[in-house]
């Protein structure tokens, strides 16, 4: 009951964010120098053609009615019509989505698949080869920016041992999978690094608390301690950390998703903001904010559900 | 006056005492080796930043249709690209552009969001209330995102890309300095210059920054390296600093379409970068172990 009225609350307060951000990226297009119209015609402009399409498209109209027009469409699920393709938006989105969000989903595996267990190593032997070794490639996945990280992978797999493809995404679920693997890996480097120093500092950090040495004076086995006491308390602030980093990624894709040509919605977004297709650009931030609210929510959540001394809506700053 | 000002001093004293307890007598190089490594980087950098014809003897912009595509040599250390031009000159002179970037970037979010941190956090009230719901608004557009909608509606060249990076990058500072003002407002300290009766800008600026803004400075030394990725990125997409001007996002970037025949192009500079940023990122790590004194 608690949590539904603190999930309830949370939702509620989402809505003015979004509603400004609505905002903001509908005056954020207007000011975008040349118009939609323009960017249709391209090189050849008939100026009769031009005025007929600024007609049509609504750009003569005021702002406030252009403004009350997208959000009317927009409370009815219509997202417009894309100038570029000439299709209705919501249907583009919808389907450069699962791409993004399957490209999301495998980053987020491999991050907590290869930085758990490395920080935890690292942490459990503090100031030992495999710390020092975990630690000094932490920092270089760090320092590494990913769209060179992602270069050398597709020359090194892609070019020179031919294991993966070099572009789009295949057309079976075996394919999209198999090709996201190197997508998937640059987006998680920078992630990777993070949540291995953060794993390691938290470990480091409870192994010596008081629960910790009560525990192995209880005679529990060495398995037991490290699952049941240091790694639970440990990935609690790891949390958060990783749902910062998933919208991070979301920032990583538009540049992956470009370098590996996948045809999501970061590749969409980019394609948008040079072709001046407003509705698309509209819809693909709009999509971006959601999904960075909702992320946020369901951390804090999560974050309820691993430390039960956290209250729900308890002191909210 | 000064008298009143050191017993207000006096009362931090302890944490500095502390500081100096724990490293003494110990040489820096044994306290934080990753402060030494990281700052000889840093240093390094510079220098190549403010005298690149020290480094390199060919001129960045020399096209050189001759002696297109050439593999790594001595006579060009990076091999050369499709124009001709010598790739490690261009990482060379890019180096100043690409650092100037980087401080640029950081340093007005740094200035800006840390003060406004500190307004906000101090005053509270209604101004920060709203300071923060603008914030939630910031911080729901994804990074770059953001930048790419700003750099679009700005065009591509270096100041804009500047400007995108300032509109993106002060919340963190902001909230981390805010966080630390609200536990600073009720120490003792604090109290003490309240009741000697200082101004509110005295007591933000002479009692509470020094004592809050570590971690905003630990920050700032990996934003540098964030900002500088960044915006390198931006280039990388064709959205930051117009060719033919040697930036380090651009220069791999000229190398995409040459991934299978000349690797060179896009792989070595990048190496470059992973240095100057495990620089930086050393340097953050060496200023958090010496100025938190927490662990």
């Amino acid at each position: 009951m608690e949590t539904l009225r603190y999930v309830l609350k949370r939702v509620l307060q989402m809505i003015p964010v979004l509603i400004v951000s609505a905002i903001a990226i509908f005056l954020l297009m207007r000011l975008l120098p040349g118009d939609a119209a323009l960017a249709t015609l391209g090189d050849k402009i008939d100026p009769e053609v031009y005025a007929a399409l600024r007609e049509e498209m609504g750009l003569n109209q005021s702002l406030w009615t252009q403004f009350t027009v997208w959000v009317f469409a927009l409370a009815q699920g219509d997202l417009g019509t894309s100038v570029i393709y000439k299709i209705p938006v919501a249907g583009l989105v919808a389907s450069r989505m699962q791409v993004t969000v399957l490209l999301a989903v495998v980053a987020v595996v491999m991050t907590v698949v290869i930085a758990l267990p490395l920080g935890y190593l690292a942490g459990a032997k503090k100031g030992k080869l495999p710390d020092v070794v975990v630690r000094l490639l932490a920092l270089l996945g760090l320092a590494a920016p990913s769209f060179w990280v992602g270069l050398m992978l597709l020359i090194v797999f892609g070019v020179r041992l031919a294991i993966f493809p070099t572009s789009g995404w295949g057309k079976t679920m075996g394919e999209h999978f198999w090709s996201l693997i190197l997508p998937g890996f640059t987006l998680a480097f920078a992630s990777i690094a993070v949540i291995i120093r953060n794993v390691r500092s938290n470990v480091v950090e409870v192994r010596n608390a008081d629960y910790v040495s009560f525990g192995r004076s209880k005679g529990l086995s060495a398995w037991a301690i490290s699952t049941g006491y240091i790694l639970r308390n440990a990935l609690i602030p790891t949390t958060t950390l990783l749902s910062m980093r998933i919208i991070g990624m979301l920032s990583g894709s538009v540049v992956i998703e470009n370098i590996f040509g996948l045809p999501g919605i970061g590749s969409l977004l980019v394609q948008a903001v040079t072709g001046r297709d407003y509705a698309v650009v509209q819809a693909c931030v709009l999509v971006f904010v959601i999904i960075t609210l909702v992320v946020n929510l369901l951390t804090d959540i999560l974050y309820t559900t691993l430390d039960h001394r956290i209250k729900l809506g308890g002191n909210e700053a | 006056m000064s008298a009143d000002a050191s017993t207000a001093r006096g009362l931090k004293m302890p944490e500095k005492g502390k500081a100096k307890a724990k490293g003494k007598g110990v040489p820096i190089w044994r306290r934080s080796p990753s402060l030494v490594i990281g700052a000889v980087i840093v240093l390094a950098t510079c220098v190549v930043a403010a005298f690149p014809s020290l480094f390199t003897s060919q001129d960045p912009l020399a096209l050189n249709p001759k002696e297109m595509l050439l593999p790594p040599s001595p006579q060009h250390l990076f091999g050369t690209d499709n124009f001709g031009y010598d790739v490690f000159t261009r990482v060379i002179y890019a180096t100043r552009l690409d650092l100037l970037i980087g401080v640029a970037s950081a340093g007005m979010p740094f200035l800006v969001g840390s003060a406004l941190g500190l307004v906000c956090g101090y005053y509270g009230g209604k101004f920060d209330a709203f300071m923060m719901r603008v914030l939630d608004v910031f911080m729901a557009f994804p990074f770059m995102v953001l930048a790419i909608a700003i750099v679009a509606i700005l065009g591509n060249g270096v100041t804009n890309l500047i400007i995108a990076m300032w509109v993106v990058s002060w919340p963190p500072y902001t909230r981390l300095v805010r966080a630390e003002v609200l536990i600073a407002k009720g120490s003792e300290y604090v109290q003490a210059a309240r009741t000697l009766g200082y101004s509110d800008l005295k007591i933000m600026f002479r009692h509470i920054l020094p004592n809050v803004i570590s971690s905003s400075i630990v920050y700032l030394a990996s934003d540098i390296v964030m900002c500088i990725m960044s915006a390198a990125t931006l280039s990388f997409l064709g959205l930051g600093v117009p060719s033919p001007t040697p930036e380090w996002g651009a220069i791999i970037s000229g190398g995409k379409g040459f991934i299978s025949t000349a690797w060179w192009i896009s792989a070595l500079p990048g190496l470059v970068m992973v240095v100057v940023g495990l620089g930086f990122s050393l340097l953050g790590d060496g200023l958090n172990d010496l100025l938190r004194t927490r662990d």
